[in-house]
């Protein structure tokens, strides 16, 4: 039982943290916003030189080999930074998607473009309409009954659907769905087993926009002075943040397992994925409502970074499954499976 | 992270799992703030202490197992498992234990630790006082040094099952001049001293589970004191630690409350009584006493690899407090019109088992350091905002 880090996965992270801090600033995100692509080849350019597009590609095809566990300090740290780049819908879900896939060239030769930074895959779920990054991919993952399609941007139709986070550029798509497209006739398994590793990725991103939300609420009220002492010195606003902290320390373990649970493919893994989407979810809720009260008047400026990262925090809510998706499928977990409940019950024999 | 059982680990839960089935009592007892109560859960204490399960993270020459806290655990997700009694040594056994062994001396360890094994003696605390509640620094009882004793003056309060306790252990302020933390010291006297008159309190459930004490003019021997004269608050410290830390309320009594939850919302689904909306907060009761129990199992193989232990303990006492409130609320809701029932109800759900859990959860964000105390912690230790 070792519910810790591996070295070598702290160190990754660690220098993840280095770049992420010294490239991906405040002032770029709002540049990005503001650029008609939203999106900076540079950074894509130096996350690919990292290996981080192709952390999760098999070691065959030019990637790291690396898993979900790897994945999810990364992620946390891609949701703390605001990082605006599509890698973990394409370099962790859709890659874990073409890596589950049987070997194809197709499937070798796009993991080894993935790999190398030089291809980029947008992926649609399912439950919603939306697909972010659409127009900038090399290609789209799109599923249409039992089949699933790979489709080039030239070969479809977009409307923009601007997102209250200018980050994520979101899209509904129409394409013809030719059969020489088609790379998989079991795409329900596909897209289920994306939208699971999707709402990980998410639930990650949401713990690291907390801690975000939390530290410039901590700073701000250390600044502010009103009645003559800094606002974070009176118990009631202590107090807001305190509840978000709680919140983010019961949170993170839930992310984690359900990482593990995923990674060693456990049968309850959907459920605890389902956990973790919620909990981080709600902590990143809280921490948002909180965060803008603690800033007073100006947590409703366009001026302050707060904004940044409350609407990060807001979007991904409902993206990859929202609130009641995913707490039906908590109910169905709890009161319907059977599953053995209560103590003693935390930690099955994982299947490998 | 690998998050699987080792064989010993499962050789030792099939051990505690056997022992258990074998000796638990067979039917509930009754409670231990009642004096027939008392008496069965200090015999189920000695039972406990005959197949060496009565302090499982004691050493081995103390007649413990020196389980680690994953084996503890263990330990405890069994228990609760099995319906065994609550712990009426439990002041002895986590807080006075752990504090005896880095405090005290040679001979206070060799005369207190044994008999709190055994279930011989049992303690409680003497911390509050009328006018030192979540001030605790503002302890007036004093200690007086007279020769080889301390006489001791002044009264104590909401003082747990010092009615039918043999011992108590607290701070009293040994330095008559000094102020706030400074000049206290950290005293173990037995309640049948003379000049100690105990005054039970009856609780909101009609029992008599705490207890105020007056002390006038008792003498309590220099042998009596558990580190250092005017160092009581940092012994007390390290005791308030383990008791908030991860020992006081372990993950397994609230999964154990949100199984029954789901049993009791199966229950009323069958009667063709079935609600979304209990059935989500039954389903929530899951995912927290869940996240609680993964939050326990990370801080433990964190501090097993050389971590320290943060603010968790007062993250983990607002989190399980709150928790154990809203499983109570639920399983007042799904029992209906019988959510008012007492145990002498013949219609109470469960011999009004949950109406008591619900009254014992209002108490739970008050003991221990209030709630608000806890999030003042959190605030100023563990994300550093200003003291006010």
């Amino acid at each position: 039982m070792d519910f810790t880090f591996h070295e070598d996965q702290t160190v990754l992270v660690d220098s993840v943290r280095k770049f992420l801090m010294n490239e991906v600033s405040p002032e770029l995100i709002r540049e990005l916003w503001a650029s008609p692509g939203g999106r900076s080849q540079k950074i894509w350019a130096q996350l690919a030189e990292q290996g981080l597009t192709g952390l999760s590609v098999p070691e065959a095809q030019g990637g790291m080999g690396l898993g979900d566990i790897d994945w999810i300090l990364i992620a946390q740290e891609c949701g703390y930074y605001g990082l605006p780049e599509p890698l973990l819908e394409s370099a962790w879900v859709a890659t874990g998607l073409l890596a589950s896939l049987p070997d194809s060239d197709f499937r070798n030769n796009l993991l080894a473009a993935m790999a190398d930074g030089s291809a980029r895959v947008a992926i649609g779920y399912p439950g919603s309409p939306l697909v972010a990054d659409a127009d900038q991919a090399t290609l789209m993952l799109l599923a249409h009954g039992d089949k699933l399609y790979a489709v080039a941007p030239k070969d479809a139709q977009f409307t923009a659907q601007p997102s209250v986070d200018p980050s994520r550029r979101l899209f509904t798509v129409q394409f013809e769905r030719q059969e020489k497209d088609c790379i998989s006739n079991d795409a329900k398994t596909l897209c289920a087993a994306a939208l699971d590793r999707g709402a990980l990725a998410a639930a990650a991103q949401l713990l690291g926009l907390t801690q975000r939300i939390l530290d410039l609420s901590i700073d701000y009220t250390a600044q502010r002075k009103q009645f003559g002492k800094p606002i974070g010195s009176y118990q009631a606003v202590k107090h807001h943040l305190a509840d978000v902290a709680i919140k983010l320390e019961f949170a993170r373990p839930v992310v984690h397992r359900a990482a593990h649970a995923l990674a060693h493919g456990e049968p309850d893994c959907s459920a605890f994925i389902s956990h973790a989407k919620i909990a981080a979810s709600e902590a990143a809720h809280l921490a948002a409502r909180q965060g803008i009260q603690v800033h007073g008047a100006m947590g409703y400026t366009w001026e302050m970074d707060l904004q940044i990262f409350m609407k990060m925090a807001w979007a991904l809510d409902a993206a990859w499954g929202d609130r009641s998706f995913h707490l039906a499928r908590m109910r169905a977990f709890v009161l319907e499976s059977g599953v053995a409940l209560g103590p003693g019950c935390t930690f099955k024999e994982t299947q490998k | 992270m690998n998050l699987v059982y080792t064989e010993s680990q499962k050789k030792f839960r099939a051990e505690i799992r056997s022992w258990l089935q074998q000796h638990r009592p067979e039917k509930p007892l009754r409670s231990f703030d009642t004096e027939e109560g008392f008496a069965e859960h200090r015999a189920w204490e000695r039972v406990l202490y005959s197949g060496r399960w009565s302090m499982v993270t004691w050493p081995q020459e103390l007649g413990g197992r020196g389980c680690d806290l994953i084996e503890w655990l263990i330990f405890e997700e069994e228990y609760w498992r099995a319906g065994a009694p609550l712990r009426v040594n439990q002041n002895g056994v986590f807080l006075l234990g752990p504090t005896l062994m880095e405090f005290g001396t040679e001979q206070q360890k060799a005369r207190f630790l044994p008999r709190i094994a055994a279930g011989d003696d049992v303690w409680a605390q003497a911390w509050s006082e009328p006018g030192a509640g979540s001030d605790m620094a503002a302890i007036r009882c004093s200690a007086n040094l007279d020769g080889d004793s301390y006489v001791v003056n002044g009264q104590k309060i909401w003082s747990t099952r010092a009615v039918w306790a043999d011992w108590i252990f607290g701070l009293f302020r040994t330095d008559p001049g000094s102020v706030r933390h400074h000049g206290l010291s950290f005293l173990l006297m037995p309640l049948d001293t003379p000049g100690i008159t105990v005054r039970p309190i009856k609780q909101l459930n009609g029992q008599t589970g705490f207890a105020e004490i007056f002390f006038d003019n008792v003498r309590v021997p220099v042998e009596n004191l558990l580190g250092s004269a005017g160092a009581g608050w940092q012994v007390a410290m390290a005791t308030a630690g383990f008791e908030r830390g991860l020992m006081l309320r372990s993950p397994a009594r609230f999964q154990q409350t949100a199984r029954a939850l789901a049993d009791l919302y199966r229950r009323r689904v069958a009667e063709g009584n079935a609600d979304p909306v209990l059935g989500e907060a039954v389903a929530r009761a899951w995912m927290d006493a869940e996240a609680y129990a993964l939050s326990t199992y990370a801080t433990a193989c964190r501090l097993q690899k050389g971590g320290h232990i943060g603010a968790e303990s007062s993250t983990n006492k607002v989190f399980w407090s709150e928790l154990d409130i809203r499983m109570h609320e639920t399983a007042q809701r799904l029992a209906g019109p019988f959510a008012e029932l007492t145990e002498h109800a013949p219609l109470a759900l469960e011999h009004g088992h949950w109406l008591e859990g619900f009254m014992f959860a209002q108490s739970g964000t008050i003991y221990a350091g209030t709630n608000e105390i806890q999030r003042n912690i959190v605030a100023e230790r563990m994300l550093g905002m200003p003291r006010s």
